[in-house]
C-alpha cells in the first residue's frame, strides 16, 4: 500500500483547511517562484521525465503534450482546464476542487509558465456549484497573495486565472466541445485536425488538461521526477485517484500508486466486494466509456494503462464500477446507453442515431424480447458508431456495449431464450 | 430525459432585467474574456438570469443577455436550449435532480424515485400543485462513491435511500435546510467507518 507520506493528496477527504492558510502548512505554494525561474525546457522536462500520463482518460504523455505549444507565439497562449467531470462512476476532481482547490492552482500556474501561457480557464461543470465556490475562492486567496496575475509569485511571469462554469452538457468534458462551450457556443465538438497547439481556445494555441493532471504537477516539480516515477510500472508511473463505487462494502475515492492489482485495490479501501469476491460479476474499470471486465480478468488484473490495454479495456478516468452476482447486467447497461443516447450532441448522424438505436435494443433484450440475431445487429450498430463520429463519444458510446456482448453474450442469449426467441417481423 | 415534454404555453413576463447587483455581476463576468470575445460570458449570465428570476429563463432574459452581449438573439436560444441546466420553464422552489446513472442505479437510485413519487405524489417532469418541488431525473451528477445521489437546486444530498430520501423532503417541505453532503455523515469520499489512508499526515497538523 502506497505509504501516507507519498499521497499528492492530502486533504482528498476533506479532513483539513482547504484555504491558502491550510494549503501552505500541507506544503502547497513552497519554492514556486524557484520552480518557474528553472524555466520553461526544465519544467516540461521534469513532467516528461516523472512519466506523467493525463489523467483525464486518454492517457497522452503531459510533458510531450505541453512541448507541443509554439516556443515563440505573436498571440496569446491558453491553458484550458478540463473539469467538467461527468463521467459515469468519476468523482475524483471534485475531491480535488473542493478539497485542495490550491494544488490545482498551482498547478496551472506552473503548467501555464512550462507552456508560456498567458492566462487559464478552468471549465467547471455547472453542477459542481459549491466546489466552484472553493475553486473561485482560492483563485482569490492565490491573487490576493500575489501569487497571479502580474509578475505571479514574483518570479516576473504574468500569469491569469478564471473560472468558467458549465451548464451541464457531458460533451463539453470532450476537449474540443470544451472550447466550443467556452466561447460561448452549444458544446458541439470540432474536428481535428487542427489541434488545440496550433489553433485552439479564441483560435490561439491552447492546451487541454485534466485537474488531476494539473494538480499533482507542483509536489512531482518539488519532490523530483525519479519519485513520482517510482510507483507504478514502466510507462505507467505515479499515483492516481481512484475512485471505487457499486457494489463494494464501502464506496470511496483513494489515492493508490498506478498498476496496483485491482482486487488488491477493493478489498483494502472500499471493504471489498459486498458477499465477497466470489460474489463478484463485472467490473467497469475506467469509467462508463471503458469496456467492461469479467471475474477472470478482474480476479488478477493490474491497474495501469497497459495492463487494462491489453484486456481489451482502458483505464479512462480509474473510475470502478463494481457489480456483483445480484446485477441485470444487462438492465444495467441498456442504463448506461441511454445516458450516451442523452448526451450525444447530434451533430455526427452515427452518434445522434446509433446511440438511440443501442438504447432501445438493450432495453429490449433486458426483457428478452428479441431476437437471437438481434445481438449480432446491436454489434453491428456499434461498429457502424465506432470511428465514423468527429469525437471520441462515439467510442465511448460504442465500447461498453461491445464489452457487454464480449463477456455476457451468453447471459443476452439465455434471457431471449427464456422469453421464447420471436422473428422480428411477428412484431 | 425520460417522461414526456411538456409543451404547454407558458406565461412569459414582457421585460427583464438585471438588478444593479447582478449588472456587474454581469460585467465582471463579460471582463473575463478577451476584447471582442464578450459571447464567452453567455453560459454565466443566463445562470445570473435565471437565479433572478425563480430558476427559469423567460424569453425576455435571452433576448436580454443577447442585447448586453451584442450577439444575436439565437445565439442565445441555442444555448439556453442545449445545456441541460437552463429551465425553458417554470420549475419548483426545490428542483429535485434525481441521478440515475448506472453507477447510482446499482446503489438504489429505483428507491430514490420511487420515494420522491410516493412523498410528494407526483411522477417524473412534474411539480407539486404548491409549486414546492419539481422532480427530474439527470445523468451522472459525479459523485458515485457517495451514491445514490439528489441534487436539489444547488446542492448534493447523498449516501441516500427511501427513508433518508423522505426524510430530507420533509426537512424542505418544512422550509428546513439539512446539512449537504452525505446523509450517512461520511467524511467526504471517505470509505463508511473509517479511513483507510491519510491516517497519519503529520505536515497537516495545525492545518485545521
Amino acid at each position: 500500500m502506497l505509504a501516507d507520506k507519498d499521497r499528492v493528496f492530502t486533504n482528498l477527504y476533506g479532513q483539513f483547511d482547504w484555504t491558502l492558510k491550510g494549503a501552505q502548512a500541507r506544503g502547497d505554494w513552497d519554492g514556486t517562484k524557484d520552480l518557474i525561474l528553472k524555466g520553461r525546457d526544465w519544467l516540461v522536462n521534469e513532467v516528461k521525465n516523472s512519466g506523467l500520463r493525463g489523467r483525464g482518460g486518454a492517457g497522452f504523455p503531459t510533458g510531450l503534450k505541453w512541448s507541443f505549444m509554439p516556443k515563440q507565439s505573436d498571440r496569446p497562449c491558453y491553458l484550458v482546464v478540463n473539469a467538467d467531470e461527468s463521467e459515469p462512476g468519476t468523482c475524483k476532481d471534485r475531491d480535488i476542487i473542493r478539497n485542495d482547490p490550491h494544488k490545482l492552482v498551482e498547478g496551472c500556474l506552473l503548467a501555464g509558465a512550462a507552456m508560456g501561457a498567458t492566462a487559464g480557464y478552468i471549465y467547471i461543470r455547472g453542477e459542481f456549484y459549491n466546489e466552484a465556490l472553493n475553486l473561485q475562492a482560492a483563485i482569490e486567496q492565490a491573487y490576493a497573495a500575489g501569487f497571479l496575475g502580474k509578475n505571479a509569485c514574483g518570479s516576473g511571469f504574468d500569469f491569469d486565472l478564471y473560472l468558467h462554469r458549465g451548464a451541464g452538457a457531458y460533451i463539453c468534458g470532450e476537449e474540443m466541445g470544451l472550447l466550443e462551450s467556452l466561447e460561448g457556443k452549444p458544446g458541439k465538438p470540432r474536428l481535428k485536425p487542427p489541434f488545440p497547439a496550433g489553433v485552439g481556445l479564441f483560435g490561439c494555441p491552447s492546451t487541454v488538461n485534466n485537474v488531476e493532471t494539473l494538480a499533482v504537477v507542483p509536489t512531482i516539480l518539488r519532490r523530483g521526477a525519479p519519485w513520482f516515477a517510482s510507483f507504478g510500472r514502466p510507462k505507467n508511473e505515479g499515483t492516481k485517484v481512484f475512485c471505487i463505487s457499486g457494489h463494494v462494502n464501502k464506496p470511496c475515492n483513494v489515492e493508490e500508486a498506478m498498476s496496483i492489482p485491482l482486487r488488491e485495490l477493493i478489498e483494502t479501501h472500499a471493504g471489498g466486494v459486498r458477499g465477497g469476491w466470489d460474489n463478484l460479476l463485472a467490473v467497469i474499470p475506467g469509467g462508463s466509456s471503458m469496456p467492461v471486465l469479467s471475474k477472470s480478468i478482474a480476479d488478477t488484473i493490474l491497474m495501469d494503462f497497459d495492463a487494462l490495454r491489453d484486456a481489451k479495456s482502458g483505464l479512462g478516468t480509474a473510475a470502478i464500477v463494481v457489480m456483483d452476482k445480484s446485477t441485470d447486467i444487462i438492465k444495467a447497461f441498456a442504463r448506461i446507453a441511454k445516458f450516451y443516447k442523452h448526451e450525444s450532441c447530434g451533430q455526427c448522424t452515427p452518434c445522434r442515431e446509433g446511440t438511440g438505436w443501442m438504447w432501445r435494443m438493450l432495453e429490449r433484450i433486458a426483457k428478452g424480447d428479441a431476437d437471437i440475431s438481434d445481438i449480432d445487429l446491436l454489434q453491428t450498430v456499434t461498429t457502424q458508431i465506432e470511428g465514423h463520429t468527429i469525437c471520441a463519444f462515439g467510442e465511448g458510446a460504442a465500447w461498453p456495449v461491445q464489452g457487454l456482448i464480449r463477456h455476457f453474450r451468453p447471459e443476452m442469449e439465455k434471457r431471449i431464450a427464456e422469453r421464447g426467441a420471436r422473428p422480428m417481423a411477428a412484431e | 430525459m425520460s417522461g414526456a415534454v411538456d409543451t404547454r404555453p407558458v406565461d412569459q413576463p414582457a421585460s427583464f432585467e438585471f438588478t444593479p447587483e447582478n449588472l456587474a455581476k454581469a460585467k465582471a463576468a463579460i471582463a473575463k474574456y478577451p476584447a471582442g470575445r464578450q459571447q464567452s460570458a453567455v453560459l454565466a449570465l443566463l445562470d445570473l438570469a435565471q437565479r433572478q428570476h425563480n430558476n427559469w429563463l423567460p424569453r425576455a432574459a435571452m433576448d436580454y443577455v443577447a442585447g448586453l452581449l451584442e450577439i444575436a438573439p439565437i445565439r442565445v436560444y441555442e444555448v439556453a436550449t442545449f445545456y441541460t441546466m437552463f429551465h425553458l420553464r417554470p420549475v419548483g422552489k426545490h428542483l429535485l435532480q434525481v441521478c440515475t446513472t448506472t453507477p447510482c442505479w446499482l446503489r438504489g437510485s429505483d428507491e430514490v424515485v420511487k420515494a420522491c413519487e410516493k412523498k410528494l405524489g407526483i411522477g417524473m417532469n412534474e411539480t407539486t400543485g404548491d409549486g414546492k418541488f419539481t422532480l427530474i431525473e439527470v445523468e451522472c451528477l459525479g459523485a458515485c462513491v457517495n451514491a445514490p445521489v439528489i441534487q436539489v437546486n444547488d446542492d448534493f444530498y447523498e449516501d441516500l435511500d427511501g427513508p433518508s430520501t423522505e426524510a430530507l423532503l420533509d426537512a424542505l417541505a418544512q422550509g428546513r435546510k439539512p446539512p449537504i453532503g452525505s446523509v450517512k455523515h461520511r467524511q467526504g469520499s471517505a470509505p463508511e467507518g473509517g479511513q483507510t489512508t491519510l491516517k497519519d499526515v503529520t505536515f497537516a497538523k495545525g492545518a485545521t
